[in-house]
């Protein structure tokens, strides 16, 4: 089961669904990662957490924790 | 109550409300100074800590009444203070008027994710305006958007504007006042049956079970709000307890209909937003592409490269504010102050009068002024790498750290700004949605070391640390040391943050989903405006506060006191009729013995001599102790009472030899020196982490909304200081 977490920078990921239906998880939607969405890891920080990704044209950031609740579909490099 | 659309009007009212919503990071707040100017605060809304911020503006219609309201991303409702916004709109609070057109402002750049927010705004009946802000940067860099099509698509009144250039500001007003006679348009039916359905069934539910008839926009977000705030306060009243049990079936039956909430709801959204914006912007091939912001961040965030990179912006930072600000400082302390004394001395004969201006207003508050340039030079700076967007990669960065410390990254750009001033930094907390974790972040935001300690380090690093430079003058000791002190205050407020985590505000750490606004060059319309907004606060601070205390300082060093003698020898020197060299320097050291006595029998030296048993232990003797109790409503004063006490007339400023000069010079009664190192030190760091500053408790009582947390800053801060005060002292004599 492969999760946003696991996708290295400057591949694509293309996302299935969010686990859960709390607030990390709603907000996430909110920002745009919804089902089918296309995304590009831009970069990690330090021990690869925060990430930095990039989607619907705007760059987001977030923790390997809250990447690790997006589960995407294999990986396509550009 | 139905949300009804205005209805076409003949003569349309002279007076309108409207709120002005967005996505943080839109450049929402310039856009309401450029139609308001400074806003009138009225204080928090009660019960919450979100500020209200109202404004007004004249058109040639009438006044308008702008309500602006915090930048959000969706109006979904999790939190009390996140309720406020959606209240605010649907008329449901007493204290703001109804409103009657909403201006929503998007980043140009940025359409799709800022669009989210206006489809549930669309929803809510009334008339709206859409702005693309940043539309300079649009034009300059693409893409192209057709707003016509857009304002088509999306039914929607739209206005491009780029608000820090001010353009299009004027095109707000009068789309503004034309959208309020407007019939605004049907919003699409986004949801599918199913939820219309059960849309409708729990409005009859609460009809029956309350007779409550609540706006269609508030239950629908009642089913689509897992574990929201509405539905919470909702459930308390009488017939409404089973409220949730009603959600959650409802919520059962969507979900086996295929309706799953919540990610129905932002599926469903920017499925509508994709195809409405097909066309109208031209699509650059997003996530494939690498382009150049990409590569930087690349750079910035990386894994080690990143933390190095900050490190040295930091230290640049702290170095630049040493350097080249001393001429700034000598046209004050050497030209403007000595002339100013010069006047006043030529207009007034030695007395009372001449005494309150030249030593207490003078010398007091101008040794105070002296530190505007350093002061500016930070301020620049970091005004700099905000308005780039270098902060946010840099919080980015401290994140994982900052984690660690029961906080987020997000607590980084605030801590940051702290370290200019306090004031705006624990105002920055507001961007903190997780309560905890923007408590603590308030509540140790005083310990950065803020631009009022500067003049104090200045003072006690000039005067006892060398002057020792290293390639060729970049790198210097002071500037190393001056560095050094900053990084007093972070580090204590490692342990304070956890402590306060751990048993004040325990909690689960805040989610960390932070846009990263891109790349820009700063503007120096922005920035200059930051520093002069800076300047203009420290001069209005100096010339209140400081000056205020400067005078009550003096007083109470002045009286009670006989001065005739002393007045009398100045105006025989100033008259310049002594006739031997040798007479003047009798008269003069006269003068000053008579300075010392009197300042001792005065309030000031009494008050000094009660406490010097408190302040012994730290080292100090009576007037750095009095110094620094008359600096607890502004650090800065300290320099401005130290220099009234040493009695010296005129120029008096940590850079002038005098003050400097007088210190190395006191002397306790017994003789040993009463500054040396272990003692400055001391001082040093007693300044580094006293709360010293009326203003900062203020802002805190206001943000927290409570008489308790600025006071219980105060104590911790202050007893804090003392004993790492005592520590410091007691330890370093040993050594040195």
């Amino acid at each position: 089961m492969l999760t946003l977490a696991d996708i290295q920078p400057s591949q694509l990921a293309t996302i299935q669904e969010i686990d859960g239906d709390d607030a990390i998880a709603i907000r996430l939607m909110e920002m745009g990662l919804t089902e089918g969405e296309q995304v590009k890891v831009v970069g990690r920080a330090v021990l690869g957490d925060p990430i930095e990704i990039s989607v619907r044209g705007y760059k987001l950031s977030l923790r390997r924790s809250e990447a690790a609740r997006i589960r995407v579909e294999a990986p396509r490099s550009p | 109550m139905q949300a009804t659309s205005r209805p076409l009007s003949a003569s349309p009212p002279a007076k309108l409300t409207v709120a002005l919503v967005g996505n943080p990071n839109t450049g929402k707040s310039t856009l309401f100074s450029a139609l308001c100017g400074v806003p009138a605060r009225i204080g928090n809304y009660p019960g919450v800590t979100v500020e209200k911020k109202l404004g007004k503006y004249r058109d040639p219609q009438g006044e308008v009444t702008l309500v602006d309201l915090p930048g959000t991303y969706s109006l979904s409702a999790r939190t009390l203070d996140e309720m406020v916004s959606v209240d605010v709109l649907l008329g449901r609070r007493a204290d703001v008027p109804s409103i009657d057109v909403i201006v929503v402002i998007v980043d140009a750049t940025n359409l799709e994710r800022n669009l989210y927010l206006f489809t549930q705004l669309r929803q809510l009946g009334k008339p709206l305006v859409l702005v693309l802000n940043m539309w300079d940067r649009v034009r300059a860099h693409g893409p192209a958007i057709d707003t016509q099509l857009l304002s088509q698509r999306l039914g929607t009144p739209v206005v491009t504007v780029a608000a820090n250039r001010r353009e299009g500001v004027a095109e707000v007003k009068q789309a503004v006042r034309e959208a309020a006679t407007a019939v605004p348009s049907e919003p699409p039916a986004l949801f599918a049956e199913e939820v219309q359905r059960e849309v409708a069934r729990l409005r009859t539910w609460l009809s029956e079970q309350a007779a409550l008839e609540l706006q269609p926009f508030l239950v629908e977000r009642l089913l689509l709000d897992v574990g929201g705030a509405h539905a919470t306060i909702l459930a308390r009243r009488a017939g409404l307890q089973d409220l949730e049990t009603q959600l959650q079936a409802a919520r059962l039956r969507l979900a086996e209909a295929g309706q799953r909430v919540p990610g129905i709801e932002t599926k469903q959204r920017y499925h509508w937003i994709r195809h409405q914006l097909d066309g109208t912007v031209e699509r650059n091939g997003d996530a494939e592409q690498t382009t150049v912001s990409d590569r930087i961040d690349h750079l910035l965030t990386h894994q080690i490269w990143g933390l190095a990179i900050f490190a040295a912006v930091m230290f640049v930072v702290f170095q630049a504010i040493t350097w080249g600000t001393d001429w700034a400082m000598g046209l004050i302390s050497d030209g403007l102050q000595p002339w100013l004394t010069r006047v006043v001395e030529s207009l007034l004969a030695p007395g009372t009068l001449r005494s309150l201006i030249n030593d207490g207003v003078i010398a007091g508050v101008g040794s105070v002024i002296v530190f505007l340039p350093q002061i500016l030079m930070l301020f620049f700076f970091i005004g700099l790498l905000e308005d780039c967007g270098y902060m946010a990669r840099a919080a980015f960065v401290m994140d994982k750290l900052m984690t660690k410390l029961g906080l987020s990254g997000k607590s980084f750009l605030p801590l940051m700004s702290s370290f200019a001033c306090a004031v705006p930094g624990i105002m920055a907390t507001r961007v903190i949605e997780n309560r905890s974790d923007r408590m603590v972040t308030i509540l140790v935001a005083p310990l950065m070391s803020c631009s009022a300690r500067l003049p104090v380090y200045i003072l006690l690093i000039y005067t006892f640390v060398p002057e020792i430079a290293w390639l060729g003058g970049w790198i210097g000791l002071r500037g190393l040391v001056l560095f050094g002190m900053h990084l007093v205050g972070l580090i204590v407020a490692i342990p304070i943050a956890w402590l306060l985590k751990r048993f004040f505000f325990a909690g689960d750490v805040a989610p960390f989903v932070m846009e990263l606004p891109s790349y820009k060059l700063p503007s120096p319309r922005v920035v200059l405006y930051r520093v002069w907004e800076r300047a203009e606060a420290f001069l209005t601070r100096a010339g209140t506060l400081i000056f205020c205390t400067a005078i009550l300082v003096w007083a109470a060093g002045y009286f009670p006191g006989d001065h005739s003698r002393q007045h009398e020898i100045d105006r025989l020197l100033e008259a310049d009729t002594v006739a031997s060299r040798e007479q003047v320097e009798q008269l003069q050291s006269e003068l000053r013995q008579l300075n010392s006595t009197l300042i001792e029998q005065s309030y000031l030296g009494r008050a000094g001599h009660t406490i010097e048993p408190v302040v012994k232990p730290l080292g100090w003797d009576w007037r750095i102790g009095v110094g620094v109790i008359a600096a607890f409503p502004a650090r800065e004063v300290i320099i401005a009472t130290l220099g009234t006490i040493y009695s010296l007339g005129g120029d008096v400023s940590e850079e002038d030899e005098s003050l400097r000069e007088a210190i190395q010079r006191s002397r306790w009664p017994d003789g040993r020196p009463v500054y040396t190192l272990p003692v400055a030190f001391s001082i040093l760091v007693f300044f580094a982490l006293c709360a010293q500053c009326a203003a900062t408790l203020m802002v805190i009582k206001r943000e927290t909304n409570s008489w308790w947390w600025p006071t219980f800053t105060f104590v911790y801060m202050t007893a804090l200081a003392y004993v790492a005060a005592l520590l410091t002292y007691q330890i370093s004599s040993r050594f040195l």
